[in-house]
C-alpha cells in the first residue's frame, strides 16, 4: 500500500527531524508528518537572529544532520538542505489529530481527512502545543491565521484580532499602523494583559486607530465573492448580532498543551502534575507497544538530547542493540566506584539498592544518574555543613554516614545503606539543619534539585517514600532527639501534609483548635485584629513551627496565621504531642520557653503599629521567600548610584540591580534585585539548567545559559533581564580622572544571556553593591533579620 | 542593620581623630619653641608632615570610591574615617601653621584647606538631612512614574482638546511642545520651570499668538479657568472641567519634579566645590613644600 510505512514521525523539531534523517539514511519507508509548512516550527519561533546554543556541552551528538551552537538561521538552513540531500520524506501541513491501533498496524489522521498507515510511531510533537484554534466554520480559510510574523506585510486592509492576552493586543497594535484593526475580546476587560500593553491599547482606542468588541464572540465566517473585501465575519456582541467585513482574521487564542492529545492516543501519565512526562521504557517505547515518544515531549528539554534520541529511536525500532550514546560519560563516572561492574550492572546495583529509588522505571533513572555525582568520600570527611545552602539530596549506595543531630552534645545518628539524607534543604529549600559526616567505604550518590524535583513530580510512590522519611526526621530533630524513635510513632502516623496557596488561612484568630504547624516549606505571618486593623505581628520561616499555644491547653487562637507563598506544614494532633511533653519535661520547658519569646515579641510589635506595616509591606515584596535581599535606606542614600555603578563594573557592564525602581515604605526600599528565593521561580523552567544555588546561598546562573528568556519571564520580581556580557573596563585612573565608562560590547549580534545579581560570588570581598555604598544605605539582610529590621525602624 | 557611616564601627573614627587633636593640643601646649611657633620647629615638622599625608589619603578616597574590586575596608568604612580624620586636619593643619597667617603661598595652602574641609563638613550636613527631604517630595514616585504619568496626561489632553478647538487645543498643544525642566545648573537648583505657552494676545482688535512663560503650567490653567468661566455651552464647560483636573493634577508633577530635582542637585552640587578646591589644594601643598625647602 502506498501510505502504508514502517515507521511514521510526527513532529519535524529537532527530535522528529533526527528520526526521520536516520530513517532516510537506513532507506526505511517513512514518512514525516509536520503540521506547518516548514522544518521545526518552534526553531522557526525563535527571535530573528537567535543565537542557539549546543547544550549541554559534554554530551556528544549522535544523529544524520549535523548541530553546533550558531544563529537560527544557519542552524534551519543546515538542516533544510540535509533534509534534502539524506531525501527524507516530509508531509507538510499534515497535522496529526489521531492516532490509533498498535506495534505493527498504526492509523494516524491528520485534520485535513488524510488516513496514514504505518508499523511504528514516533511522536515528537515537542511541548508548544499547537495554536488554538477559532472553533467555528471556516477556521481554515487561508486568510485566517494563527501566527503574526511581521506586521508591515499588510497594508490598508481590515483586520480583525481575536484574543485578549498580550499576544493579541501586541499583534493588534502593531497591524494598526497601516491597517483598520478591530480586536475581539470575550470578555468586558483585557484582564491577563500587560501595563504597558494596556496603556498603549487604551491610546489607540481613543484615537480610533483600533475598535475593540468587548463581550463578543465569533458565530460565522462567509467568504464574499464580491465587493471590496475577503469576507464577512457575524459577531455575537452583548448588544445582539453585528457583521464586519474583513480582508484577514488572526487569532492569537493561546496554545492547546498537547497532553490531552497525547493521551487521546493511549498514552498513561503517571500522575496530574503540570510537569508530568509519559512512562517510557529504555527505547523510548510509551505504554502502547510500537509507539515512541522522544524531544521535549518525553521530558528531554535540549536540541542536542532530541536529536540523539530521534537517532536512537530508529536504531531501537530496528532493532540494533546500540549503547546510549551517555555510555562513555556514565562510564567515567562510575570509574572511580569500588564495584567491578559494567555500566549496567553498577546502574541496577545503585537502584536495587537505594529504597527510595525502587519505583523509577528505568530510563529516567539513568538520567537521573548521568545528572548526579558519584562520590566516594573517606572516613569522617564532611559531606555538608549545617547552615549550607546546598540543597541536593544524596543516597547511601554503600556504608553509611552519620548526621550530628544535636550541635551542643555533638549526638550522632547514623544512616545507612540503602538510605537518604539532604532531603529537608531540597524540600526547604533553607540552609542545612546538621551537618552529616561519612562513615567507612560509604559510597553516595548527590542528585541535584531539579532532577529530584522533576523525580518528584513524575513519580508519586519515590514522594511518598521521601516524605514519611522527612515528617520521622523533622519530628525527630526538632522537638524530640533525644528520644528514640519508637517513642516517636504515635506522632509521627497522626501526623500529616498539608498545602497552603499564598493568602491562605491556616487558621484564624478566635477560632478553636489544637493542631501544632511544622513549616517544611514557604513561610507565614502571625497577625492580631487591632484597633479594628489586621496588624501583622511575625513571621514564621520554613524549619519553625505554629500552634504550639494549643498544645499547652490554650485552644482559642489567639492570633491568624496565613501563608505568605506556597507553603507547606507537617500537621501534629495534640494528642500524641501532649503525651511526648508528659514524658519530656525538659521539651515542654524548651517549649513554653519558646512561647514566650514569641508571645513578648508579638507584644513589643503591637506596641507599634507601623512595625506591623512594614512587615506586611515586606511580605508583599515577596520578602517571605527570599533568602537575603538587598534593601536601602532611604533616609541614608544620597541616590548616588555608585551601588549600580559598582554593581556594572564588576559584571561586565551591566548592572543587576536597578535602584530607583521598586517600592518603598516608611523609608525601607526594596529596589529590583534579586531576593534568592528559597525556591527560585527563575530555576521551574530552564532548559540546561543552568540555575542553580551555591552553598552560601546564592542564585546563581552559570554559563551555559541558552537565552531562552524563560527565566526572565518566570520570576515574579521582574530582576533578570538579557543582555550581552563582555565589553571592557576603563582602567581605575581614567576612571577616577576622566570618568571613563564601561565600554559595551560592539558587535550587536552578540548572543544575549540571562543576567542577574549573584550576590558577587565570584569576588573574595562579598556583594559590591553594598562595600561601593558610600552611606550605609544599602546593606543586605536575610530574613532571619527582619523582625530586627522592623524594631530598628 | 542599616547605619550611617558617621557611626561606623561606633564611631571609631571620631575617637582616633578625637585622640590625634588632643594629643597634637598638648604637644603644642607643652612644646616651647625657641623663638615663635612656627612650622620650622621639629614639632612643626611632624604637624606638617602628619598633615601632608593625611591630605594625600584623603584626596586617595576618590580613588577607592571606585576601586570596585578592592577588598582594603568598604567605602562607607573609608568615608568614616575621611570624614573625621579630614575634620582633625583643620587643627592639626592650623597648629602647623603655628598662627603665623600673611599673604603668601603658606597661608594660601591654609585657605585652601580649611576650604575643602568646610565644604566636607557641608556636605555631611546635605548627606544627612536631604534623602529623607527627597523621600518625603518624591512620595512613593520616581521620576521614571512621573514623566510616564505625565505623558499620559499630554495623550489624554490632546484627544480632549480636538473637541474643544480654538483656542484651547492651540494652547494646550503648545504647552506641551514648550515644555521644558531641568537645563543647566543654576535651573536646577534654583528649581524654575522654563516650561512656556502660546496664548492669544489681542492687541487693539488684531490677535496674535505670543509666546510666555508657564511655569508649572499655572499660565495655562488661568487662560483654562478663564475660558471655564465664559464658557456658556455645557458640553464645552465638561471638556474644560476636565482638561482642567489633568493640568492641575500635571502643575502638581511638575512641581514634586522640580523640587526633586532641586533637592538632588543640592545634594550634590557641593562635591564640585569640593573637587576643584581639593585639586587647587594639592597644587598649593607642592608649591609650599617646594618654597619651605627652598628657602631654607
Ligand atoms: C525561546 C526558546 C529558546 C530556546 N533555545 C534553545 C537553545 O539555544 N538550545 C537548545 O538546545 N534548546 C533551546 N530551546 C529548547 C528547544 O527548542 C527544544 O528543546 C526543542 O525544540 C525540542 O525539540 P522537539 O523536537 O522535541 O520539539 P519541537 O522543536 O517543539 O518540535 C515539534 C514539531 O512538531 C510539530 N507538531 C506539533 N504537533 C503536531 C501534530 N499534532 N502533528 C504534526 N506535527 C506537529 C510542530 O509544528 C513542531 O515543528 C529553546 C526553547 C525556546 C522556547
Ligand atoms: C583636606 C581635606 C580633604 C580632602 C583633600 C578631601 C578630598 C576628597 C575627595 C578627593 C573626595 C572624593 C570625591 C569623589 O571623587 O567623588 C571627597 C569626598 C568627600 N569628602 Fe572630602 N576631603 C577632605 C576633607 C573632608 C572633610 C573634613 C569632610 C567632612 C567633614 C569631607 C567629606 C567628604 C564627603 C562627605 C565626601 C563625599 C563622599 C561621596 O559622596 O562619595 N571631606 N573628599
Ligand atoms: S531571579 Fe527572581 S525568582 Fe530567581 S531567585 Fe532571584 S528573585 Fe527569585
Ligand atoms: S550606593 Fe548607597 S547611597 Fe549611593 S545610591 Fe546606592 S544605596 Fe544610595
Amino acid at each position: 500500500m502506498e501510505n502504508h510505512f514502517e515507521v511514521v514521525i510526527v513532529g519535524s523539531g529537532p527530535a522528529g527531524l533526527s528520526a526521520a534523517g536516520r530513517a532516510a539514511e537506513l532507506d526505511l519507508s517513512h514518512v514525516l508528518l509536520e503540521s506547518t509548512s516548514h522544518l521545526a516550527n518552534t526553531i522557526q519561533r525563535y527571535q530573528k537572529g537567535k543565537h542557539v546554543m549546543a547544550e549541554p556541552g559534554f554530551l556528544p551528538l549522535r544523529s544524520s544532520l549535523p548541530f553546533d551552537a550558531g544563529s537560527r538561521e544557519d542552524i534551519l538552513a543546515a538542516w533544510q538542505q540535509n533534509a534534502e540531500t539524506l531525501s527524507i520524506n516530509v508531509d507538510w501541513q499534515a497535522d496529526v489529530v489521531s492516532i490509533s491501533g498498535q506495534r505493527g498496524d498504526f492509523t494516524l489522521q491528520t485534520r485535513a481527512g488524510k488516513t496514514i498507515r504505518a508499523a511504528n510511531v514516533v511522536l515528537a510533537i515537542g511541548l508548544q502545543g499547537n495554536p488554538r484554534k477559532l472553533g467555528v466554520p471556516g477556521e481554515d480559510q487561508p486568510f485566517v491565521q494563527y501566527q503574526l510574523d511581521d506586521p508591515d506585510e499588510y497594508q490598508n486592509e481590515s483586520i480583525m484580532v481575536v484574543g485578549a492576552g498580550d499576544s493579541a493586543i501586541e499583534n493588534a497594535l502593531a497591524l494598526s499602523r497601516n491597517n483598520q484593526v478591530s480586536l475581539i475580546n470575550r470578555r468586558d476587560e483585557f484582564a491577563r494583559a500587560k501595563e504597558g500593553n494596556l496603556k498603549l491599547l487604551e491610546d489607540a482606542i481613543e484615537r480610533g486607530r483600533i475598535k475593540v468588541f468587548f463581550n463578543s464572540s465569533l458565530r460565522q465566517i462567509e467568504t464574499l465573492t464580491n465587493g471590496d473585501h475577503l469576507a464577512q465575519v457575524t459577531l455575537t456582541t452583548g448588544e445582539g448580532e453585528v457583521q464586519v467585513p474583513v480582508d484577514r482574521i488572526i487569532a492569537r487564542l493561546g496554545a492547546i498543551p498537547p497532553r490531552d492529545f497525547v493521551e487521546s492516543c493511549g498514552i498513561n501519565f503517571p500522575n496530574d502534575a503540570v510537569n508530568a512526562v509519559p512512562e517510557l521504557t529504555h527505547q523510548y517505547e510509551s505504554n502502547v507497544p510500537g509507539l515512541y515518544v522522544i524531544g521535549a515531549l518525553a521530558g528531554y528539554p535540549l536540541i542536542k538530547q532530541a536529536m540523539n534520541q530521534g537517532y536512537e529511536v530508529i536504531e531501537h525500532i530496528l532493532g540494533h542493540d546500540i549503547k546510549p550514546v551517555d555510555n562513555d560519560l556514565l562510564a567515567e563516572k562510575f570509574s572511580g566506584l569500588p564495584f567491578d561492574l559494567d555500566v549496567e550492572q553498577t546502574l541496577e546495583l545503585i537502584q536495587n539498592n537505594v529504597l527510595c529509588f525502587g519505583p523509577v522505571n528505568s530510563l529516567r533513572f539513568r538520567e537521573l544518574i548521568l545528572e548526579s555525582e558519584m562520590h566516594t568520600p573517606a572516613e569522617g570527611d564532611v559531606i555538608f555543613s549545617r547552615n549550607d545552602y546546598t540543597n541536593s539530596f544524596y543516597s547511601v549506595v554503600e556504608g553509611s554516614v552519620e548526621v550530628v543531630i544535636d550541635e551542643a552534645t555533638g549526638k550522632r545518628v547514623r544512616i545507612g545503606e540503602g538510605h537518604f539524607f539532604g532531603e529537608m534543604g531540597l524540600i526547604s529549600g533553607r540552609r542545612r539543619n546538621a551537618t552529616v559526616y561519612a562513615g567507612r567505604h560509604c559510597v553516595l550518590v548527590e542528585t541535584p534539585r531539579r532532577t529530584m524535583l522533576r523525580l518528584l513530580a513524575s513519580a508519586d510512590e519515590v514522594r511518598r517514600r521521601i516524605d514519611q522519611v522527612f515528617i520521622l526526621r523533622a519530628i525527630h530533630s526538632q522537638f524530640a532527639p533525644n528520644s528514640s524513635l519508637e517513642d516517636l510513632s504515635d506522632l509521627v502516623n497522626s501526623a500529616e501534609l498539608r498545602q497552603y496557596a499564598p493568602g491562605e488561612v491556616l487558621f484564624a484568630e478566635g477560632e478553636s483548635g489544637d493542631e501544632l504547624h511544622l513549616v517544611r516549606r514557604g513561610s507565614l505571618t502571625v497577625s492580631r485584629y487591632l484597633h479594628g486593623r489586621e496588624v501583622v505581628l511575625s513571621y514564621v520561616p520554613a524549619g519553625k513551627y505554629v500552634g504550639e499555644m494549643g498544645l499547652l491547653g490554650n485552644t482559642r487562637r489567639t492570633a491568624s496565621v496565613r501563608a505568605v507563598v506556597p507553603t507547606e506544614t507537617v500537621v501534629m494532633k495534640s494528642g500524641p504531642f501532649l503525651a511526648l511533653l508528659d514524658r519530656d519535661p525538659q521539651l515542654k520547658e524548651q517549649v513554653q520557653l519558646q512561647l514566650q519569646a514569641r508571645l513578648r515579641a508579638n507584644a513589643s510589635m503591637e506596641a507599634s503599629e507601623e512595625g506591623g506595616e512594614l512587615l506586611s509591606f515586606l511580605m508583599r515584596q515577596g520578602l517571605g521567600e527570599a533568602t537575603d535581599v538587598l534593601l536601602i535606606d532611604e533616609s541614608l542614600c544620597v541616590r548616588c548610584d555608585n551601588c549600580e555603578t559598582a554593581c556594572a563594573s564588576t559584571h561586565g557592564g551591566t548592572s543587576r540591580l536597578n535602584r530607583e525602581a521598586g517600592p518603598s515604605y516608611a523609608s525601607i526600599h526594596v529596589p529590583t534585585s534579586c531576593r534568592h528565593c528559597e525556591h527560585p521561580h527563575c530555576m521551574k523552567d530552564c532548559p540546561p539548567d543552568a540555575i542553580s544555588r551555591n552553598a552560601s546561598g546564592e542564585v546563581v546562573i552559570a554559563d551555559n545559559c541558552i537565552g531562552c528568556g524563560n527565566c526572565e519571564s518566570n520570576c515574579p520580581y521582574g530582576v533578570i533581564q538579557m543582555a550581552q556580557v563582555g565589553g571592557s573596563q576603563p582602567g581605575l585612573w581614567s576612571r577616577v580622572l576622566f570618568g571613563a565608562e564601561h565600554k559595551k560590547i560592539k558587535d550587536k549580534d552578540a548572543p544575549k544571556r540571562a543576567v542577574k545579581c549573584d550576590m558577587c560570588t565570584s569576588l573574595k570581598g562579598g556583594p559590591a553593591c553594598v562595600r561601593a555604598c558610600p552611606t550605609g544605605a544599602a546593606v543586605r539582610i536575610s530574613p532571619e533579620q527582619f523582625i530586627e529590621l522592623v524594631q530598628e525602624n | 542593620m542599616h547605619g550611617s557611616f558617621l557611626s561606623h564601627r561606633g564611631g571609631f573614627w571620631f575617637w582616633v581623630a578625637l585622640v590625634l587633636v588632643l594629643s597634637s593640643v598638648l604637644a603644642y601646649v607643652w612644646h616651647e619653641p625657641l623663638g615663635q611657633p612656627n612650622g620650622g620647629t621639629w614639632l612643626g615638622y611632624t604637624l606638617g608632615t602628619v598633615a601632608a599625608l593625611l591630605i594625600v589619603w584623603l584626596t586617595f578616597f576618590g580613588v577607592r570610591k571606585r576601586a570596585y574590586y578592592s577588598r582594603l575596608g568598604t567605602v562607607k568604612g573609608w568615608l568614616s574615617a575621611h570624614v573625621y580624620l579630614g575634620g582633625s586636619l583643620l587643627v592639626l593643619g592650623t597648629l602647623h601653621s603655628g598662627f603665623q597667617f600673611g599673604l603668601n603661598i603658606h597661608t594660601l595652602a591654609w585657605l585652601l584647606m580649611v576650604l575643602v574641609i568646610v565644604s566636607g563638613f557641608y556636605g555631611v550636613w546635605v548627606y544627612w538631612r536631604y534623602p529623607e527631604r527627597i523621600t518625603r517630595n518624591r512620595d512613593g514616585m520616581t521620576r521614571q512614574l512621573i514623566f510616564r504619568e505625565v505623558a499620559d496626561i499630554d495623550r489624554k489632553a490632546s484627544v480632549i482638546v480636538e473637541g474643544l478647538g480654538s483656542p484651547a487645543d492651540r494652547m494646550v498643544i503648545s504647552a506641551i511642545q514648550l515644555f521644558s525642566i531641568g537645563g543647566g545648573a543654576w535651573h536646577q537648583l534654583t528649581g524654575r520651570d522654563r516650561s512656556r505657552i502660546m496664548v492669544a494676545a489681542s492687541k487693539g482688535s488684531a490677535k496674535r499668538w505670543v509666546q510666555v512663560a508657564n511655569p508649572t503650567q499655572q499660565r495655562l490653567l488661568d487662560e483654562l479657568t478663564g475660558l471655564l468661566s465664559r464658557s456658556a455651552d455645557p458640553q464645552e464647560a465638561a471638556l474644560l472641567q476636565e482638561l482642567i483636573d489633568l493640568i492641575s493634577r500635571k502643575a502638581k508633577l511638575m512641581r514634586q519634579l522640580l523640587a526633586d530635582i532641586r533637592l538632588q542637585g543640592l545634594m550634590e552640587v557641593w562635591l564640585y566645590c569640593h573637587i576643584p578646591l581639593t585639586m587647587a589644594l594639592l597644587a598649593t601643598l607642592m608649591a609650599h613644600i617646594v618654597s619651605v625647602f627652598f628657602y631654607w
